[in-house]
């Protein structure tokens, strides 16, 4: 079809009162582009009296190349009132004078498709206003949170059990494989890096403490809350974001099923039981890959490091471990539902939420590392 | 499209079977489509209508049978070739299926940015042309969520007629619309289609839209699982005998006395 088709082209005949603009070839917007307005202006320049007739005698195939440009011709026309009074087009087919009324009715509105540009102070302003309600929105979450979560301690709350355990076993049970092999990893890597270190001293036996007294109260919380915020926080933010852009949020809220009991609270839950549990293996699996490294580099027996790691590692070591991890678990699943409950509504704001959700829970883990290291350091602890 | 065109029909489908898995949901189907018809796909909710359109359109893979696009196999084409003939149909879906990250005139440009060697010049006055065709020209820079139902239709619409189309396929036009709004839209889609000069399949059950636009069509039935009846609604409305289809065609009656008989 495209190789024997004819360039689309026109010719102008003037007699006495008016001009004839005859169309030729084939005018296929996919074989031969659409004429530009250059075209429309020459053939008015030329044509310049009182009535243009168009002829379609000559045309080939057609298709929307051809009402295009009829339109560009019709629309100069009426813009500029001095020149031909009207375009006939009663020669054209059937089919094109139909279509050519049919984008004439909806054209007489040009719209205004530039966004208007927004001044610096505007810009400012809105950058300020947004974050202050982000964080009204985030303080008003952490309130409800506590109020919920009391009402849930004294029975009063309408999540189901049902999501409850679900949720556990997606962010608990399904999550072991990867907190050992990043726990387990970094274990191992504390060994080395102090192995080299603490041989040159003569003081390989401490590369115990110093995995045992790292994983417990940094490594294995923060290591697993990362984790938790790739792979869970993220999962919930663009969970609820695609519920959101699927009306399933207003679908809940119609019913009058209130949100927080409903997508919320299972989250919190399901994190904060599961973070320490899983940070509990990770510090096991942390000791372990510590352990492997230090008997194969070092000239430990596996009882030795048993016995140093026992006598390092405290219950206090454990227990700073261990509350960092709730905070952590509650904060990554916060973030991830507050980021998801309050996305737009189309594909694109679910990768934006799953990213902020994550970048969010990152961030916060570390600042909110760093708030406990200053803690315990005035605690004395 | 006013273009040089086979004799063969547009559409043909021979003996067409298509499953979800192991469950058959139509089985042994055979129509064509004239060139230039508009052509129905009637039925029940749940008996099939748009899973036939899937498979029309290259979304599923028929478990046998063949549907030939004008004259050539369409299924057993390679992908390539198949993704070639699939750029000749213009597909409505239900639920619209605009692109929601672009605005509605990026959604009805990306076809043309993709499939054709066009100016951005000449892409925006065809973009420009296509909204004014379904009246959406105005809203060309709005995001498809600050659509209304009906408008989100007709932007869909304008992205299905985006690459000249020598068929278009129409999954349940008036789904979610006000009686108005959809006779408004079933009257675009007749005047688009006498324009453009395309083949039209509509998937419906919407009484109305069939008796109005449609001059040819099959009836699918889900108990049976395969067609009862051909003809155009009209025609089965008046005079087919099939107890299933005169049920169906006479819903619209049935309702009304319902109606008159609560009047006190």
């Amino acid at each position: 079809m495209s190789c024997n088709s004819r360039l689309p082209g026109w010719r102008l005949e003037r007699h006495g009162e008016g001009a004839e603009l005859r169309l030729t070839g084939d005018w296929i917007a996919r074989d031969s582009g659409v004429r530009d307005s250059a075209d429309v202006r020459r053939i008015l320049d030329e044509a310049g009296g009182l009535m243009l007739r168009v002829d379609a005698s000559e045309l080939g195939q057609w298709d929307s190349a051809l009402i295009a440009f009829l339109r560009m011709l019709r629309d100069s026309v009426s813009a500029d009132q001095t020149r031909i009074v009207r375009i006939e087009v009663s020669a054209l087919p059937k089919s094109a004078q139909r279509l050519l009324a049919l984008a004439s009715a909806g054209a007489s509105q040009a719209p205004d498709i530039k966004a208007p540009h927004a001044s610096l102070a505007t810009r400012v302003g809105e950058v300020c206003l947004r974050a202050w309600s982000r964080t009204v929105g985030v303080a008003a979450m952490v309130g409800e949170t506590a109020l919920c979560g009391t009402a849930a301690f004294a029975g009063r709350t309408r999540t189901r059990a049902v999501d409850v355990v679900e949720l556990i076993r997606e962010a608990g049970a399904g999550a072991l494989g990867i907190v050992a092999i990043v726990n387990g990893l970094v274990g191992a890597i504390l060994a080395f890096v102090g192995a080299v270190q603490l041989q040159r001293f003569g003081a390989g036996i401490y590369v115990a403490d110093l995995v045992g007294v790292a994983m417990a109260r940094e490594m294995a919380a923060i290591g697993t809350a990362i984790v938790m915020a790739g792979r869970t926080g993220g999962a919930y933010a663009a969970h609820l974001a695609t519920m959101q852009g699927n009306e399933e949020i207003d679908a809940l809220n119609v019913f009058g099923i209130p949100i927080f009991d409903f997508l919320v609270l299972p989250r919190i839950t399901a994190l904060v039981t599961m973070t320490p549990l899983l940070y509990i293996y990770g510090c096991a699996v942390g000791f372990f890959g510590g352990a492997v490294v230090s008997i194969v580099t070092l000239d430990i027996t596996p009882l030795r490091f048993l016995e140093e790691l026992r006598r390092a590692v405290t219950a206090t070591q454990f227990a700073i471990g261990f509350t960092k991890s709730i905070a952590f678990g509650a904060l990554v699943a916060l973030a991830g539902c507050f980021i998801g409950l309050r996305a737009g509504r189309s594909a694109a704001d679910v990768g934006h939420a799953a990213t902020a959700a994550v970048v969010v829970g990152i961030i916060g883990v570390i600042a909110l590392d760093a708030v406990f290291a200053v803690c315990c350091h005035a605690l004395g602890i | 499209m006013i273009s040089q065109q086979s004799t063969a029909q547009p559409i043909e489908v021979r003996n067409l079977t298509v499953a979800f898995g192991g469950r058959v949901i139509q089985r042994e189907l055979s129509f064509s489509v004239r060139r230039g018809s508009i052509f129905a796909v009637m039925g029940g909710s749940g008996c099939g209508k748009s899973t036939v359109l899937k498979a029309m359109v290259g979304l599923l893979r028929p478990s046998c049978g063949t549907i030939r696009v004008n004259g050539e196999d369409y299924w057993a084409a390679s992908d390539a070739r198949r993704a070639e003939i699939s750029r000749r149909f213009g597909v409505l879906f239900q639920s619209g299926a605009l692109w929601s990250s672009m605005t509605v005139a990026e959604n009805v440009a990306l076809p043309l940015q993709m499939f054709t060697s066009l100016t951005i010049d000449a892409i925006a006055i065809l973009v420009q042309l296509k909204l004014s065709f379904v009246g959406l020209a105005p809203a060309a820079a709005k995001m498809p969520a600050e659509l209304s139902g009906g408008m989100h239709k007709r932007a869909a619409l304008a992205r299905a007629l985006a690459l000249d189309p020598e068929i278009l396929l129409f999954d349940e036009p008036s789904a979610g619309l006000d009686p108005v709004t959809s006779q408004r839209l079933d009257e675009l889609i007749l005047e688009l289609s006498e324009g453009f000069g395309a083949t039209v399949i509509v998937v419906s059950h919407e009484l109305a839209s069939l008796f109005g636009i449609c001059d040819d069509g099959v009836f699918l039935d889900a108990e049976t699982g395969t067609a009862i009846a051909h003809g155009s609604p009209r025609a089965l409305r008046d005079t087919c005998e099939n107890p299933t289809v005169r049920a169906f065609m006479e819903r619209k009656a049935l309702h009304r006395s319902l109606a008159e008989d609560r009047q006190p």
